[in-house]
């Protein structure tokens, strides 16, 4: 049940164009160490910006 | 299951003289669609594509935790579904069923099974091997640089179309509504207290932010009955639709340039979740409801004459119900964000063809729902103002006459179940749909009292995110026509200084607000005349879409599975270069834009002033009108024409050279994030 509404609440988010933080995170410290992520807010601009300021702003009929 | 659907089916089909439940469809639909999942999808997977699980996605050898992130199938399903699902799979269907239900179920079904999923399921595989390329440049990288740049125009062309096409509907909706009118007005300043909580209250928080935002928007439907009802702010709210093109076209323009945290991005939480919420609700209405069909199978109107939108079954049912069947625009979306999020290619099916019979099922509801009202109603509603009149008698006799009996009682009660003060004539597919759902909604919730409230939900839902689709189109189209301008004057694709920015906008907003205010100005009512242009320019896209794919599969070396691409290409070349050749060349008005032009331009000459005109201007304008759509059509049979000039020459070169010549990206060449 946890499950189902983790996936649900992670269904919703990417809708909207924001993945999820936590593999952000998990992929930053695999790949980079040295960087310093950044913050969940500095993250949700980040993509914010991404879906809706740039060019794939396309959205169907 | 397959005897299932073929028992559906032959129930849908053979039905005649009684009305047959909205469930057979449904079902028929459902099932086939089930089984064309499981054995047509993976067949494609495996044999055409050849899609090996094994091999690392762009999702996973570019990982980057932002762009690129190797998603849950289920998870990256919803996202795909709710990019590609928008107004066009709601509004076609409701348009197509003057034809009859019959026609237009069946399109829907065999379509999606045989052109529309493929081709969303193909761009995806081809995407998914190059990195997830944005379809220009995979038409540039397979088909040269010329090709590339042709097919950019055509989609810049399909940029203008669609906001103005989806800003017709809401007008019609709109207007002389002052209930719809505020709900809909309110949410500018309810999105904008949005986008400041997501900004200094609580940043970041989406579902918090969105629950409180419905909350705002019922209560906005709720305050909105005593709105329209009060003396002093119900005029202020009613506009006519001249009025509310320009209040379009000035928001457009603003909305645009305004920050994106500010407007676009919390009423798109709203639209996005409203749009996956009403969708569910509307499948489980009409599950519970099973209402029986009203429209008869086939109508009179098949071989032409309809009042809805000219023309016969051939080809103007294909290109009537775009999305929903096949959609070119998909091919955008396919080629988007999609192909950077899939975890595995064997998820592709799933995502691909998947998503795309989801859509198609979305389609299946909304042709149910007009297929449900009284067909007088439904004619009422959708046909011009010009052929009904201003007064329910007038407009009931005129559908009487048609062949369609309804009193003029029947009309004003409709009105006054929904809270509006007519019905007749508010045509664009949206109130009608909106009509059908307040229907099946208050069967099941509140009953009849609550028809009122749920036609403004529905109204409200549809021009949420028509709206959210006109601002972030005008934002696309910008970015486009840089590019595009750019290709001549570098400077002009700076996004960082503000001139090209503001220049580019304008050309765009004024570019649909043309389209717009001459649908709207269209004694016909526009839908006749944009919705053809816009069902052109869509199927042509998904011509394009699939002659790439057809490319692809020829340049892999997989000649003997092309049919696979080919047959549904062939179709849609068929459907859209008819179509528009009619639409230049037919000797019917009702049809051609140039024999309409000639009609009025001979009538000018002769000092006379054709109906609907009333005045000279007016007919100047209407033949200026008409060539600016022949020359649109005339420009997208180049773009299509030329496109399969390239196809046929690149498949030849395909043919003789001795490998695959096709080229995709190995995962190894390219450096991890």
């Amino acid at each position: 049940m946890k499950a189902l509404i983790r996936a649900l609440r992670q269904t919703g988010r990417l809708m909207v164009g924001q993945p999820c933080y936590e593999t952000y995170l998990r992929h930053v410290a695999e790949r980079h160490p040295d960087r310093t992520p950044m913050t969940r807010v500095e993250f949700f601009r980040d993509r914010e910006q991404a879906r809706y300021g740039g060019k794939h702003g396309g959205r169907c009929c | 299951m397959a005897v299932m659907a073929t028992i559906a089916l032959l129930v849908v089909a053979v039905s005649r003289g009684e009305p047959i439940n909205a469930l057979w469809i449904v079902v028929a639909a459902t099932s086939t669609f089930l089984v064309a999942y499981r054995y047509y999808a993976l067949f494609i997977g495996r044999r055409v594509m050849g899609l090996d699980p094994a091999r690392p996605t762009p999702a996973v050898y570019r990982a980057d935790g932002l762009d690129y992130v190797p998603t849950d199938r289920r998870v990256l399903f919803g996202h795909h579904f709710a990019a590609i699902a928008g107004a066009g799979p709601l509004v076609g269907p409701v348009l197509a069923a003057q034809m009859g239900y019959l026609p237009g179920t069946l399109w829907i079904i065999f379509g999606v099974v045989i052109a529309g999923a493929v081709q969303d399921f193909m761009v995806l595989f081809v995407s998914m091997r190059r990195d997830g390329r944005s379809l220009g440049e995979l038409v540039r990288m397979e088909m040269g640089a010329a090709a590339g740049t042709i097919a950019l125009v055509g989609t810049f062309m399909i940029m203008v179309i669609i906001p103005a096409v989806l800003a017709l509907i809401v007008v019609r909706a709109l207007a002389e509504s002052p209930w719809g009118m505020f709900t809909v007005a309110a949410t500018v300043p309810l999105a904008m207290l949005m986008g400041a909580y997501t900004r200094w209250i609580r940043p970041g928080r989406i579902g918090e932010v969105s629950i409180l935002g419905f909350i705002g928007l019922i209560l906005a439907i709720v305050y909105g009955q005593s709105i329209a009802a009060s003396p002093v702010w119900g005029p202020i709210f009613t506009f006519t639709p001249i009025q509310l093109c320009w209040i379009l076209v000035g928001y457009g323009a603003v909305a645009s340039l305004l920050p994106v945290w500010l407007l676009l991005a919390p009423r798109d939480y709203l639209s996005t979740f409203l749009k996956i919420g009403a969708i569910i609700a509307l499948a489980t209405g009409i599950v519970i409801m099973a209402p029986p069909l009203q429209m008869p199978p086939l109508t009179k109107f098949i071989h032409g004459g309809g009042p809805v939108w000219s023309g016969a079954l051939f080809p103007f049912l294909f290109i009537t119900i775009a999305c929903g069947a096949v959609s070119g625009f998909h091919a955008l979306i396919a080629s988007g964000t999609t192909p950077k999020l899939i975890a595995s290619e064997a998820d592709a099916p799933m995502i691909g063809y998947g998503g795309m019979l989801m859509e198609a099922f979305v389609a299946i509801m909304a042709l149910v729902g007009a297929s449900i009202l009284d067909p007088g109603i439904y004619f009422a509603m959708n046909s011009p103002a010009a052929l009904l009149g201003n007064s329910p008698e007038s407009a009931a006799a005129a559908v009487t006459a048609m062949g369609f009996p309804i009193t003029p009682d029947a009309l004003v009660q409709t009105a006054k179940d929904v809270g509006e003060s007519s019905i007749i004539s508010r045509t664009g597919g949206a109130p009608t749909l909106a009509v059908a759902m307040a229907e099946i909604f208050s069967h099941v919730i509140g009953g009849p009292a609550m028809k009122a409230f749920w036609y403004h939900f529905a109204i409200l839902f549809e021009a949420l995110f028509i709206l959210t689709a006109v601002d972030a189109g005008t934002r696309a189209g910008r970015f486009m026509l840089q590019d595009l301008i750019g290709l001549a004057a570098p400077s002009f694709r700076s996004n960082e200084s503000f001139v090209p920015g503001m220049v580019a906008t304008g050309l765009c907003v004024a570019a649909w607000g043309f389209f717009l205010y001459q649908g709207v100005t269209d004694p016909l009512g526009g839908v006749n005349t944009l919705w053809p242009v816009f069902g052109i320019s869509n199927q042509m896209l998904a011509a394009v879409a699939l002659m790439l794919a057809t490319v692809v599969l020829f340049r892999m070396k997989q000649d003997r599975f092309a049919w696979v691409t080919v047959v549904p290409m062939a179709w849609l070349l068929i459907c859209t270069v008819s179509a528009g050749l009619l639409k230049l060349f037919s000797s019917d008005p009702a049809i051609s834009f140039v024999a309409h032009a000639r009609k009025f331009s001979e009538a000018a000459a002769r000092g006379e002033v054709l109906a609907p005109a009333a005045s000279m201007q007016e007919m100047e304008r209407i033949i200026f009108n008409d060539w600016v759509d022949a020359g649109l059509c005339a420009l997208f049979l180049t773009v299509v024409l030329s496109l399969l000039y390239f196809t046929i020459k690149t498949i030849l070169e395909a043919r003789r050279a001795n490998g695959p010549t096709t080229r995709e990206f190995s995962p190894q060449a390219v450096p991890a994030e």
